[in-house]
């Protein structure tokens, strides 16, 4: 391959940093160089949802976005929920509803809700099955998500009223 | 410390899995993340055709590719390798494909670089030349004569004692030809009353591990370590070290998390290439699949099944034949195993004095075919249980009657002459019957969309006879770590095992932490698969603590303290002086069961237990689209006592889901042996869009009395009776019976416009 290269700058999880990629790099693999693990190449066809990350705030398929328009971007990863050793309430919902079964997927399933309850506070079990329908898990523990979510939006709506 | 009297505080309680904050913070450790210094990237080149000979492979251009490290083909395995065949059955599959290739997609070459991108790329420019053989995909056409041959000669494998006469068979793509002969069949047929037959047809189905099948391998030259996404690390271990003509303590598996496994990380997938091709290039290799690549590695058997009953005045079925053929694909794996270990099963959970099983390992040249969820379990039950209610309804009997009538109950024999012990098939059933309210008015719909509803019960032998050994090393600060082989694919193993462990030690669960699989230091496990983990490795665990107990309460005894009241930190600081030592217990469990008679196919005891589980489904059949909607499914199952109530049940509801996609859209489509759907855009498996509305999934009150504090296995429970309930629902909605998976939209409108007596074309 007769691989372009060029350096790429971005604020990754808070705070700026700086990395050369190929052309064809794509943002998984530049999570992956910065030792992130957390969002994951599984279809490589932007259908399963385990490479979700955010770019400017929006869930993308990292599989399918090219390392070169992260340049300029502010990325968020899985990592960057947990804020000094304290996990977000949609991971905390997540745990305590047993959402997950072998945890390949789930990351990208709790970024796409972090995003569903910035959007809508108290989505419906509609609104929650449709905004989640481009996300698989195989272990099909869909039925606990569902009740994850609804319990992250009241764990949200309580620590905004306190 | 507590002692061997008091009550349980840790068995039934849903605490979260142990790892939880790892996996919801992307955190938890899979090998797919894995990378180390050096390490190279191998991209397989593979079989265009499903049969073929190997003419020539031309490496020379890839050789000179910009980054590549090396080509391995089957010439340079053969020189570390000489006779570099493996299968747990039959060692029949090549490291590379040596002579011919006998399935589209079969690994013929690996490129090696540092970059993943130009390994693949490179990968395109091997030349392979092939001269075409003729090829066979059907595994009924596979045993008729004159069919293509894909194995010239049969060598098993000598692992399992069993299957040793079937050394040396020539021309002949049937690799097990299991026999199960009850009673006296054909005079209960010329007896019988009625009798009915009906045929079906199953395709195959990917496992779709969202981790895809992954091996990095590394050796300093005296030894070879495999991190490896694998469910059967003592397995792997002792192939490879018979491959490498080594002892087993210079092999070394190790795993982490597996991101699913189903069946499809089982045996050795990728980690021989692997291994051949770290020793020859001298540098770590890891060689990770692609989603397609799956599709090309291993699925789960296309069956035909053909069932036949005799059935009395007085709606008793007195005889019952079952012919079941598995397409193999074109190396056996297990399915050899399969056959044998689920065909005993045809007949289905009814007391039936007279069976006759057969049940053919058949090769193909199509992909290989293992265990998915359910070992075979799931496509009996889809046969019988349509087969059952077909019957039913035939004789105008309520389905639910009609089993009741026949049912396998407690104390009576199975087909193979085993008698149910600890086999809740009635309480299933009841509580099925109970929670699909099936006294109570049902609405079957009307205009356009019509409503139906059905059951089906299933049931599955525990694979026998297997080994798990457990080593529990208590700390000096009275913490503890579980040592054992089981891999927790995401059924909770880890929490589970650390729950049974802390019970028996009468330390809290959070004491307690389970090492993941290292064969250096974890001792021997048959494998994680077919629901055994909770019953062998839960009693090895069980009895491995007890026995670390026993020393620690024989220790108090000793220095003269309470046994009662000291905690464990105190007895190792008063003994050493100091924090320091270890109390080790160790424990083996090995249930006795009997292989099946091999004229026969009986046996007095073929398992250790039986696992049961009934399905309900209520449907919507639009009959303008033949479009079905799962409205409400039930699953109830038997487990014994729940560990963890909570992972039960999303255990059984994932199982569920699971076979859904396995009744309603999954199918590989084969074109000459290509897959043509090999890919998650065009194979559908389900989303959270697909779960029914109303979904329960619960377990009847039961105790198996052989496990560990009265558990067994429930990973593939809930698959058994989702295909079946769900096509005696559409029979029951709008009349039509469907006999072959997938339940497409076209298939349903296809059978309704057969049925109104204006097909459509084909």
């Amino acid at each position: 391959m007769a691989a372009g290269r060029k350096t790429i700058r971005f604020t990754l999880n808070g705070k700026p940093v700086e990395t050369e990629i190929a052309n064809h790099h794509n943002a998984v693999e530049v999570l992956e160089a910065f030792g992130l693990f957390g969002a994951r190449e599984s279809c490589a066809q932007g259908l399963c949802g385990c490479c979700t990350l955010l770019v400017d705030g929006k869930a993308v398929s990292g599989c399918l976005y090219l390392a070169a328009f992260l340049d300029g971007a502010v990325v968020t990863s899985v990592e960057h929920l947990e804020r000094d050793g304290a996990l977000s309430p949609v991971q905390e919902a997540f745990i305590e509803e047993g959402a997950f079964q072998c945890g390949f997927c789930t990351p990208g399933f709790v970024l796409m809700v972090e995003q569903l309850l910035d959007r809508c506070a108290a989505p419906s079990e509609d609104e929650i099955r449709h905004y989640l329908s481009g996300n698989l898990c195989r272990c099909a523990t869909y039925p606990q998500i569902i009740q994850a979510v609804q319990r992250a939006a009241e764990k949200r709506k309580a620590s905004a009223a306190a | 410390m507590k002692t061997k009297d008091q009550a349980t505080r840790q068995i039934g309680r849903s605490i979260p899995r142990r790892e939880a904050r790892e996996k919801v913070s992307g955190r938890a450790e899979y090998i797919h993340h894995l990378r180390l210094p050096g390490m190279l990237y191998g991209k397989i080149v593979r079989s265009t055709l499903a049969h073929a000979r190997l003419k020539s492979i031309d490496v020379s251009a890839a050789a000179a590719a910009p980054g590549v490290a090396g080509v391995i083909t089957a010439a340079d395995v053969r020189k570390i390798i000489p006779d570099p065949y493996y299968g747990p059955i039959f060692h029949d599959q090549p490291i590379l494909a040596l002579d011919k290739v006998r399935h589209v997609g079969e690994s013929v070459a690996v490129v090696l670089a540092a970059d993943p991108h130009l390994a693949e790329q490179a990968a395109q420019l091997v030349e392979v030349e092939y001269q075409e053989l003729p090829a066979v995909y059907d595994e009924v056409e596979a045993m008729k004569a004159g069919s293509a041959i894909v194995h010239e000669v049969l060598r098993p494998a000598g692992m399992f004692p069993d299957f040793k006469d079937l050394a040396g068979r020539r021309n002949t793509n049937l690799h097990l030809d299991f026999k199960l002969r009850r009673g006296d069949v054909a005079r209960a047929f010329a007896n019988a009353e009625h009798v009915f037959e009906h045929t079906f047809h199953t395709r195959q189905i990917m496992h779709t591990p969202l981790e895809p099948i992954v091996t990095l391998a590394e050796s300093n030259g005296s030894s070879v370590t495999l991190h490896t996404a694998s469910q059967m690390v003592s397995v792997v271990r002792t192939e490879i070290a018979r491959l490498l003509g080594w002892p087993e303590n210079r092999v070394r598996v190790k795993t982490a998390f597996l991101g699913g496994g189903f069946g499809a990380k089982t045996y050795i997938k990728v980690e021989a290439i692997a291994v051949a091709c770290a020793l020859i290039a001298r540098r770590p290799v890891k060689i990770a699949l692609t989603m397609e690549e799956q599709f090309y590695t291993i699925n789960k058997h296309a069956n035909t099944l053909r069932l036949k009953s005799a059935v009395g005045r007085d709606g008793r079925i007195s005889a019952r034949e079952c012919e079941v053929w598995w397409n193999g694909g074109a190396y056996a794996d297990i399915g050899p195993r399969l056959t044998q270990k689920t065909g005993f099963t045809a007949a289905g959970p009814y007391d039936i004095d007279n069976v006759h099983i057969d049940s053919y390992a058949v090769y193909t040249n199509l992909p290989p075919a293992a265990g998915l969820r359910g070992f075979g379990v799931p496509t009996l039950t889809f046969a019988y249980e349509s087969h059952t209610d077909m019957i039913a309804r035939e004789l105008g009997i309520d389905p639910l009657e009609f089993r009741r009538k026949n049912l396998l109950r407690e104390g009576r024999a199975q087909a193979t002459g085993t008698v149910m012990r600890d086999a809740a098939t009635e309480a299933v059933l009841e509580r099925l019957a109970q929670r699909m309210s099936w006294n109570a008015p049902f609405d079957r719909g009307s205009g356009s969309v019509r409503r139906g509803r059905g059951i089906a019960i299933g049931f599955k032998a525990s694979i026998s006879n297997t080994t798990s050994v457990a080593i529990v090393n208590v700390y000096a600060d009275g913490s503890c770590t579980v040592y054992c082989n089981t891999v927790d694919m995401g059924q909770g193993s880890d929490t589970a095992l650390a729950q049974i462990a802390a019970e028996a030690l009468g330390i809290p669960v959070e004491s307690v932490k389970v090492a993941h699989p290292d064969t250096d230091l974890t001792p021997y496990d048959m494998g994680t698969l077919g629901s055994r983990s909770t019953f062998h490795m839960g009693q090895a665990v069980k009895l491995a603590a007890e026995d670390a107990r026993d020393k620690l309460l024989a220790l108090a005894t000793a220095l003269g303290v309470p046994v009662e009241t000291t905690p464990i930190a105190d007895l190792f600081r008063k003994r050493y002086g100091m924090q320091a030592g270890n109390v080790v217990g160790v424990a083996t469990f090995n249930p006795k069961s009997n292989q099946p008679d091999h004229a026969t196919g009986l046996a007095e005891n073929i398992t250790p237990n039986w696992m049961v589980g009934g399905t309900g489904a209520e449907i919507e059949v639009d009959t303008e689209t033949g479009h079905v909607r799962v409205t409400r499914l039930v699953n109830i199952a038997d487990c014994g006592t729940a560990i963890n109530p909570q992972i039960v049940e999303s255990q059984l509801s994932g199982a569920a889901i699971m076979q859904y996609g396995c009744t309603m859209s999954e199918g590989i489509e084969f074109d000459a042996g290509q897959a043509t759907n090999a890919s998650l855009a065009d194979y559908k498996i389900p989303g959270i869009r697909d779960i029914p509305a109303v979904f329960v999934n619960e377990i009847v009150a039961a105790r198996q009395e052989s496990g560990p504090y009265g558990a067994k296995g429930v990973g593939e429970t809930g698959t058994f009776g989702v295909s079946a309930a769900i096509t005696n629902a559409i029979h029951d909605a709008v009349g039509v019976r469907i006999t072959r998976l997938p339940v497409t939209p076209e298939a349903v409108y296809r059978a309704l416009r057969a049925n109104s007596a204006t097909p459509l074309e084909e």
